[in-house]
């Protein structure tokens, strides 16, 4: 077996050699490029912690903002209605005052108008009276041959007209 | 190759290469054989592969995505055994596993298809031993370093009757000293039982093959179609016992950096 037959005249060449190779990648290797990866591989797991956590932070401020939206869309809403609410409100007692006024305008005209039929009436039956009578006054000159004064005759028809 | 006599242990022969035979440093012979060879390609494709995925990009590509996959596996790995604190020796553990898992692998690339002889440095327990002496010191320096004195309860588990302490302590020590060998010649006895076995069947099927059809047919054939599946599992058996080291290595940071 050439490892303990020539080990007296090899093992210092062996270590020798071994710890200058197994030194060589320990400096270079070990100390060198190891430190490096473990850098990149850290600072990517720490980036992609990081973006989880920033997107997870913006999901919440999506949320958030949303519910706020919401918020703010719902009392808008209602301050719509409250808005559309008191415009008909006001519509409604504008138009009622509005019906009053003219209501009153209506009736006053009607007043008047009734008024003015009513005089029309009065003054249409006194025409007729007078024609009534002097009709009568005629009448009873040119059938019994009376002279009946005017007087008389209105009195008379006045008697028959009213009863 | 013809001559059906083939040695399952000379893959393992350590051959000074470049002329460097007598190169010595302190009166120590530093030749650079070929396991030495193989662990500076060891160490030059681990540097291109994880060099090649540092490019830090924020959406990785293939290959950056495959070491990231490395460097989580170990870093799960030693957060699962020792917690928060394990992060400090990524570095190391992360060298450690990709060196022997590497070394491991490229041991068993088919390369003697093209005339070249791969060599596994991890199937020496010189290799072997001087990891698991890193980390077994790494374990001692940061147990004593942080907990000083006290680092020696690690020896008297929890709830230890105190009549039994005097027993239980040498056993728990012995237990304890007794790791870095365990770790070492683990991964040392894996690699080279798979590349002995590969060998050993090899050299069946080249005498087989040469002793006529019959052995051709009962002996060649099969010991073949067993070494494709022996080389699945060897693979399997490589990433395994890198594995294992590197575990093996964290469960004894944990006991350095939790005590219990």
């Amino acid at each position: 077996m050439p490892q303990i037959a020539q080990l007296a005249t090899t093992y210092s060449s062996q270590v020798f050699w071994l710890l200058v190779f197994f030194g060589l990648v320990f400096l270079v290797v070990g100390r060198g490029f190891v430190p490096k990866v473990m850098a990149a591989v850290d600072s990517r797991d720490k980036q992609i912690a990081a973006d989880l956590a920033a997107a997870e932070a913006a999901r919440k401020a999506a949320d958030a903002e949303e519910e706020a939206w919401r918020v703010q869309a719902n009392k808008q809403r209602a301050e719509a209605h409250a808005l559309v609410a008191a415009a008909k409100l006001d519509a409604a007692k504008a138009t009622e005052a509005r019906l009053a006024v003219a209501n009153k305008t209506i009736d006053v005209r009607l007043a008047e108008a009734e008024g003015r039929i009513e005089t029309a009436r009065a003054g249409a039956l006194g025409e007729i009276e007078l024609v009534a009578a002097e009709a009568a006054g005629q009448i009873a000159s040119r059938l019994a041959g009376l002279s009946v004064d005017d007087v008389t005759a209105r009195a008379a028809v006045k008697e028959v007209l009213h009863g | 190759m013809a001559e059906g006599k083939v040695d399952p242990v000379h893959q393992f022969t350590i051959e000074p290469l470049f002329g460097t035979d007598h190169l010595s440093l302190a009166g120590y012979n530093i030749a650079f054989t070929n396991s030495a060879l193989w662990m500076a390609i060891t160490a030059f494709v681990l540097i291109v592969f994880v060099g090649g995925g540092a490019k830090q990009a924020l959406v990785p590509g293939r290959w950056q995505m495959a070491v990231e996959s490395f460097t989580g596996f170990v870093d799960d790995l030693l957060r699962a055994n020792i917690g928060a604190s394990g992060r400090a020796y990524l570095p190391y553990v992360f060298s450690l596993f990709m060196f022997i898992l590497f070394a491991n692998m490229l041991g068993l690339l088919p390369l003697a298809l093209v005339g070249l002889h791969p060599f596994t440095p991890t199937s020496h327990f010189t290799v072997t031993g001087v990891l698991a002496i890193i980390s077994f010191s790494i374990v001692l320096i940061r147990g004593f370093t942080k907990h000083g004195f006290h680092f020696f309860s690690l020896f008297v588990p929890h709830g230890t009757p105190l009549a039994m302490i005097p027993i239980i302590f040498p056993i728990e020590l012995i237990s304890f000293m007794v790791r870095p060998f365990s770790l070492g010649l683990r991964l040392f006895v894996a690699m080279m039982a798979g590349h002995v076995l590969l060998e050993v069947l090899s050299g069946f099927v080249i005498s087989g093959t040469n002793a006529g059809a019959l052995t051709f047919g009962i002996a060649a054939l099969p010991s073949f179609l067993l070494m494709v599946g022996i080389c699945a599992l060897e693979l399997l058996v490589a990433g395994i016992q890198a594995y294992v080291f590197a575990l093996l290595t964290c469960v004894y940071l944990n006991d350095a950096e939790n005590l219990h």
